[in-house]
């Protein structure tokens, strides 16, 4: 049993004209098997939110804490959180020129569970990882995200997180840029690894259409850098009827 | 004093083609103050296969191919006794590579190596000289392409780090012929290469591949020219370079000349530098001149850029420490060049090699 705690998280990020506040005091609490929908209108701050906990040097932690079961995650570097336990599926994943995704994937395993994974059960483990996702096998050798369209990169995203098992997962504007069919595979995915690994998710979204295949728990509508009304499934069908208007116009 | 009665110019380092080497650091081999060496060190690895030969001829016997206005390449061609002369007959398919190496070499005295390469017509083959050890170096590697053949020289500049080697690698391609070059450069004091091309009949299509690594204080220079004498020629330059410590300094310079004759010419030069930490510097000169607009491409590119922040944050995000990450970025950066040598166990060697020049920057 896990649980990520937010508590009063403020961030800055530096622009031209200096420091600009883009969360304004964030709380939060996800624990394992739970999943959480973060909601609101383009601007609000939910990646903000997404890459401050991962660790994105970009922004400045100016308030409040975040911890994992109890530890400091905001004391760690980047590499430090995910070894906690945390993963972050990224909306525009980057590309790595010359890095084939075989070797990424084993790097990453390898860093993650502290030793290098036996090749034998390993390669097994990579193919049925893939197949689960509809991934074709020359996929593996491919350089990661290099040429990958847009469904592909969501694909290897839920991959690595059925493959890396973290205890937290937040999932940012995972269905963006996705079609009928990869939505529901890659729905598919994060449903299996919350099954499989008793996951928990921050899912982030615009749109509604997503929690038609990951059903949340808990649905937090974001505006301005913060959460301003929380509930639960019913508050999604609310959204998608009404839209962000009333928030925005607060 | 060496016993040479050149009258080349003795470069200033204001000329063009001098103005970055840092001529005091060449032991003399650019104004003849060095001690001749009557060495020969270029050796064959293992025996030559059916259709090669590999010998040591008398300088009287070989004919110039190529002109030169480089000093250094014109002391060689005065100075060597013999020449080393690689022959593989027409026809002749090699399935494996042939390996030239050098012996124990030394800094005390200037060995002035004169090599040649010949493919025959329609003959296909790799040839990969490995350069390892401390050497004081001058070389000119004539590598001439009879018509529809197919060559891949892959020399490798695997040095110790006092040596000094300058030299030039001048590929003279006829008519159909293929040639591609991999240049790696990661050891030595000071290294300067000149990777030059003639093209000599139509149809003809080249690749000058390179990397480099340089860390503290080395200093690697490649200098290309490609001259497209002829119509209907394809060139492609494609040089990776990576840079860490202080005064490292690397220099790449891509001179492609199409002449007015060479009408139907495509050529794309590219030049890439990874900058790894502050105190080093990265020169990247392309160079583009044309006599003929009937062509059917030219252009060129050079960027010289740090860390990606966001490819480090994502495998970063992935569990993998910082200095895996950037082993991996940089493993990554070299690969696409790597890969092209074709030898597993050289590949491996060399990108062990530069995880070596990284952790050393890293050091510093």
């Amino acid at each position: 049993m896990s649980t990520l705690e937010i508590r009063g998280l403020k961030v800055s990020v530096d622009t031209e004209n200096g420091p600009v506040e883009i969360l304004k005091g964030v709380d939060l609490t996800i624990k394992s098997g739970e999943t959480h929908a973060i909601m609101g209108p383009n601007g609000s701050g939910k990646s903000t939110l997404a890459y401050s906990i991962a660790g994105h040097p970009k922004y400045q932690i100016t308030g409040g804490t975040v911890t994992l079961d109890g530890v400091d995650l905001l004391d760690m570097t980047v590499d430090e959180r995910a070894r906690a336990g945390l993963f972050l599926a990224m909306q525009y994943p980057v590309e790595v020129p010359g890095v084939s995704v075989s070797n990424f994937l084993r790097t990453a395993a390898t860093a993650l569970r502290g030793e290098a994974p036996k090749l034998r059960t390993w390669v097994g483990e990579v193919k049925s990882a893939m197949s689960a996702l509809s991934m074709d096998p020359s996929f593996a050798e491919r350089n990661v995200n290099e040429g990958f369209s847009g469904g592909e990169k969501k694909r290897h995203e839920i991959m690595q997180l059925e493959l890396l098992k973290p205890k937290i997962a937040i999932l940012d504007e995972t269905d963006s840029g996705l079609d009928v069919d990869a939505l529901r595979i890659v729905s598919e995915g994060v449903v299996r690894a919350k099954a499989d690994n008793d996951l928990g998710v921050l899912l982030i979204t615009h749109y509604t259409r997503i929690l038609r295949y990951i059903k949340p728990d808990f649905v937090h509508v974001f505006a301005d850098g913060r959460i301003v009304e929380e509930g639960g499934p019913e508050l999604a069908e609310k959204l998608e009827a009404n839209g962000y208007a009333e928030y925005v116009s607060k | 004093m060496s016993t040479l009665t050149t009258n080349y110019l003795t470069p200033t380092g204001r000329e063009e083609a001098w103005r970055f080497t840092p001529l005091k650091r060449l032991g003399g081999l650019h104004n003849g103050t060095f001690k001749l060496a009557t060495r020969n060190t270029l050796a064959l690895t293992g025996s030559a296969p059916a259709g090669v030969t590999f010998e040591r001829i008398g300088r009287e016997l070989v004919s110039a191919e190529s002109a030169t206005d480089d000093v250094i390449v014109g002391r060689i061609h005065e100075a060597a006794s013999e020449i080393t002369v690689l022959k593989i007959a027409a026809n002749t398919e090699l399935a494996e590579p042939i390996s030239l190496h050098r012996l124990a070499g030394g800094l005390m005295d200037a060995e002035l190596s004169r090599v040649q390469l010949r493919i025959g017509a329609n003959a296909k083959a790799t040839v990969i000289i490995e350069n390892s050890g401390d050497h004081l170096l001058a070389e000119d590697i004539e590598i001439i392409c009879e018509p529809g053949s197919n060559l891949t020289v892959v020399s490798l500049q695997e040095w110790d780090s006092k040596t000094i080697h300058a030299g030039r690698q001048h590929a003279i391609v006829d008519r159909d012929a293929t040639f591609k070059s991999i240049i790696v450069t990661v050891g030595g004091d000071v290294v300067r290469l000149l990777p030059t091309v003639e093209f000599k009949g139509q149809g003809a299509s080249v690749e000058l591949l390179g990397v480099y690594f340089a860390t503290a204080g080395q200093f690697f220079e490649h200098r290309m020219f490609v001259d497209h004498l002829v119509p209907n020629a394809k060139s492609r330059v494609n040089y990776k370079g990576a840079l860490a410590g202080q005064d490292a300094h690397t220099v790449w310079i891509g001179d492609v000349f199409i002449r007015a004759a060479a009408e139907g010419t495509d050529t794309y030069e590219l030049n890439r530098n990874l900058l790894l930490s502050d105190g080093a510097r990265a020169d990247s000169v392309p160079n583009l001149e044309i006599e003929t607009g009937e062509i059917v491409g030219a252009g060129h590119a050079s960027t010289t850029g740090r860390f990606d922040d966001e490819q480090l944050f994502y495998l970063m995000s992935r569990g993998i420490a910082v200095e895996d990450a950037r082993r991996l970025v940089v493993r990554g950066f070299f690969n696409e060049i790597v890969s092209e040598i074709g030898n597993a166990e050289i590949q491996d060697r060399l990108m062990t090699r530069i995880d070596q020049e990284l952790e050393k920057a890293g050091a510093q």
